[in-house]
């Protein structure tokens, strides 16, 4: 028994003795993310481009030094994200937290930002309520609604008047739907049927034989990413269903890079709508894209641009404040921040704290025998509707 | 009666050894008080493990003593945990009313189940278990209206612990709640395990035909055993609700079946410490691992489990056993 309480003593000063003494006077961000899992490549994404944005814009701002720690959430798992978000707080003393690729972890962070006080920035999790949780918190991403409910208008404006939706049965799915579809019915336009598949769908044959049969002149198709945009691309060519005719609508998932790649020709003709793409012509993207492809050899998608963007917000407000860290002083410094990034023009609404950004329309088409998205048109200054309806 | 009286007195005197209090036991309680003094800032994590370690007791109680393999436990975490954090949504937020009823609700779902679990063994109630976890998860993804699907329960507010504390930042008021919690069970399931119920599950565990043929009712226990380990299961996950506020799909999910599974593991199965030792090591391996490198600690954790079914096959409170037993004949 003496030994045993020896033994555990010696663990507890060992344990002690290893909790890190951090330098006087450094900010420190605490990054949750999906280091590992399902999600990790999400991450990885994210965090490459924070990182490149330290290296270009070097690691101290206002004086002080920046410092970050990570930790992993594994995946959805909102009792963890809390408690990292707790113990980043309580333990680690970070100045602010950030990061967030996923809903249910942001939203379960955000009660530690309201009860500390602690600025947040949100640089990935797009369901539309994650902001109204901490009135200290910040998003850089996008919302589902403020890409849905554009495109859903769009597409009225375009001359759609009867549509079809199909999509995945979870929680971003049903977003998804319901953003669409209110935009369109709010413009005019008319569902003529819709269908929720299961998630883990392997054949979407069926589903898209009924979608024909309705004969609707537009379909809107929300599937996770992965290997399901390439699938139901292949299914929809195989069935018939030509997109001169009727055209296929969807978020930008479902033509991102990857899915292009396995998707061929099928995927030409698909009308999408994003907030970004590395593919947008401007000087300051095709500096960014070249920088990121220099240092990760990939391509930057929207988890780069979220956590880029972040890191931008995060700098400028701490010049802002002129180093001062508390929640109120930051989160009033972010709040009608206006920049350019490598997306476009954007800016954090004073109200809502939320992104407004230009959301653009884009089809693809073969440029240099490669399918790629091609921006046709935008819809500036896109504010998140949900939250504008809230308010009423 | 001379002849009989040593006959009766053995068992009785036997499970009165075993119910005896063991100095490492009481070492063992009064070491779960450190974190308070030495461990501050690492309070919410140890409420976590608390409650992993409820889980793991949980499922020791059908695996580790009656022998029925799970692989959907979670099925009743979850549904305590939606119990609980519903509970409060719905406006009544008071914490102890609200584990008894999230215990009672799981506790209820348990028994309507173990009249399925109690006909089946082996490989059949892996399958059926399995399926039953997915099935509820499912379930709660499709019902998003009443358990906010994906994006997890909004709007769990707690009272205060008894009118008075706080569920705070540092964790004190979790940990103190959940490890007062995890005591008392476990004071229930040792009384339990050390009665003669106990013994006749052990008997089921080592042959279930045998045991009916010497006046004990297998299917009967077994119902019993199920019941009250689904209605464990279903306190820790509402203590999961409660002290974090938050519920998503992921309470119900396989990952966290097997996970507990590994853990109970890893402690030893069928030892009532050893749920509780294996959530310590598990937990704290990945917080501190994880910490260390956020990308790839699942490496390391791997390793520890190989390293732990090759050398020491009853888990790591069997080694701990294993070792004494070696050092008590060396010294004999």
């Amino acid at each position: 028994m003496q030994k045993l309480l020896i033994g555990l003593g010696s663990l507890a000063a060992a344990l002690l003795a290893a909790s890190p003494v951090h330098a006087q006077g450094a900010i420190k961000i605490g990054l949750i993310m999906p280091y590992s899992g399902q999600f990790a490549d999400t991450a990885t994404q994210m965090d490459n481009a924070i990182k490149l944005y330290v290296s270009q814009h070097g690691d101290s701002v206002a004086g002080r030094k920046i410092e970050f720690i990570r930790k992993d959430t594994g995946g959805i798992a909102p009792d963890i994200a809390k408690r990292l978000a707790q113990e980043l707080v309580v333990r680690d003393k970070v100045d602010l937290l950030a990061g967030f690729v996923l809903t249910p972890n942001a939203l379960a962070a955000s009660d530690v930002s309201a009860e500390a006080k602690k600025f947040m920035v949100i640089m990935n999790a797009a369901t539309a309520i994650i902001t109204t949780k901490s009135p200290y918190s910040a998003r850089t991403s996008l919302t589902i609604p403020q890409l849905n409910e554009t495109l859903g208008a769009w597409a009225y404006k375009s001359g759609v008047r009867k549509a079809y939706t199909m999509v995945s049965d979870f929680g971003p799915g049903h977003d998804g739907e319901n953003g669409f579809q209110k935009g369109f019915k709010d413009a005019g336009g008319q569902v003529v049927g819709s269908v929720r598949f299961p998630v883990a769908n392997p054949d979407f044959s069926a589903f898209v034989q009924r979608a024909k049969d309705l004969n609707p002149e537009a379909i809107y198709v929300w599937v996770p990413g992965g290997v399901q945009p390439a699938a139901i691309g292949k299914t929809l060519a195989e069935r018939g269903i030509d997109p001169a005719k009727t055209r296929i609508f969807g978020q930008g998932e479902l033509t991102e890079e990857s899915a292009l790649k396995s998707m061929g020709d099928a995927g030409l003709g698909i009308i999408t709508v994003y907030h970004y793409d590395y593919n947008h012509a401007s000087a300051m993207n095709a500096a960014f894209v070249k920088a990121y492809n220099g240092a990760y050899s990939r391509n930057p998608d929207i988890y780069s641009i979220g956590g880029w963007d972040g890191m931008h917000l995060i700098y400028e407000a701490l010049k802002k404040t002129g180093g001062k860290t508390d929640g109120d002083s930051l989160i009033a410094a972010a709040k009608g921040m206006k920049w350019e990034s490598p997306r476009g023009p954007v800016s954090i609404d004073p109200e809502t704290r939320d992104i407004i950004q230009t959301v653009y329309i884009r089809r693809v088409e073969k440029v240099g025998g490669q399918p790629r998205n091609v921006e046709f048109d935008k819809v500036e200054n896109v504010k998140d509707p949900f939250k504008a309806r809230m308010k009423k | 009666m001379t002849v009989l009286a040593p006959a009766s007195a053995e068992p009785h005197r036997y499970l009165q050894a075993q119910i005896r209090w063991h100095g490492l036991e009481i070492a063992f309680w009064i070491a779960a008080l450190l974190p308070f003094l030495l461990f501050k800032t690492y309070l919410v994590l140890a409420s976590q493990i608390a409650i992993t370690a409820l889980f793991a007791l949980s499922l020791d109680l059908i695996l580790g003593y009656a022998g029925i393999v799970s692989l959907g436990h979670a099925a009743f975490f979850g549904l305590g945990s939606y119990t609980a954090g519903l509970l409060a949504k719905l406006g009544w937020g008071e914490p102890l009313t609200g584990l008894v009823i999230a215990a009672a609700v799981a506790g209820l779902v348990g028994y309507a189940a173990s009249l399925v679990i109690a006909r089946f063994r082996h490989l059949a109630l892996i399958m059926i278990t399995l399926g039953m976890g997915l099935l509820l998860h499912e379930a709660a993804n499709s019902a998003s209206w009443l358990t906010g699907g994906a994006d997890g329960l909004q709007g769990v507010r707690m009272w205060p612990l008894l009118g008075y504390f706080r569920f705070d930042l540092y964790g004190v008021t979790a940990y103190t709640y959940s490890l007062i919690v995890l005591f008392l069970v476990f004071l229930a399931s040792r009384r339990l395990i050390h009665s003669p119920f106990g013994l006749s599950l052990r008997g089921i565990r080592e042959n279930p035909v045998r045991m009916p043929a010497i006046g004990a009712p297998s299917s009967a226990h077994i119902r019993k055993i199920y019941t009250i380990s689904a209605a464990v299961a279903g306190t820790a996950g509402a203590l999961l609700a409660q002290t974090t506020q938050t519920v998503s799909l992921e309470v119900l999910s396989f990952q966290r079946s097997a996970d507990v599974l590994v853990m109970l593991i890893l402690g030893g199965a069928g030892r009532l410490y050893g749920g509780i030792l294996g959530a310590i090591i598990y937990l704290v391996a990945r917080d501190q691992l994880s910490g260390f490198n956020p990308q790839y600690w699942y490496f390391w954790i791997g390793i520890m489990l190989i390293a732990v079914v090759m050398f020491l096959p009853n888990g790591v409170l069997g080694g701990l056993a294993w070792l004494r037993a070696a050092w008590r004949g060396k010294t004999a």
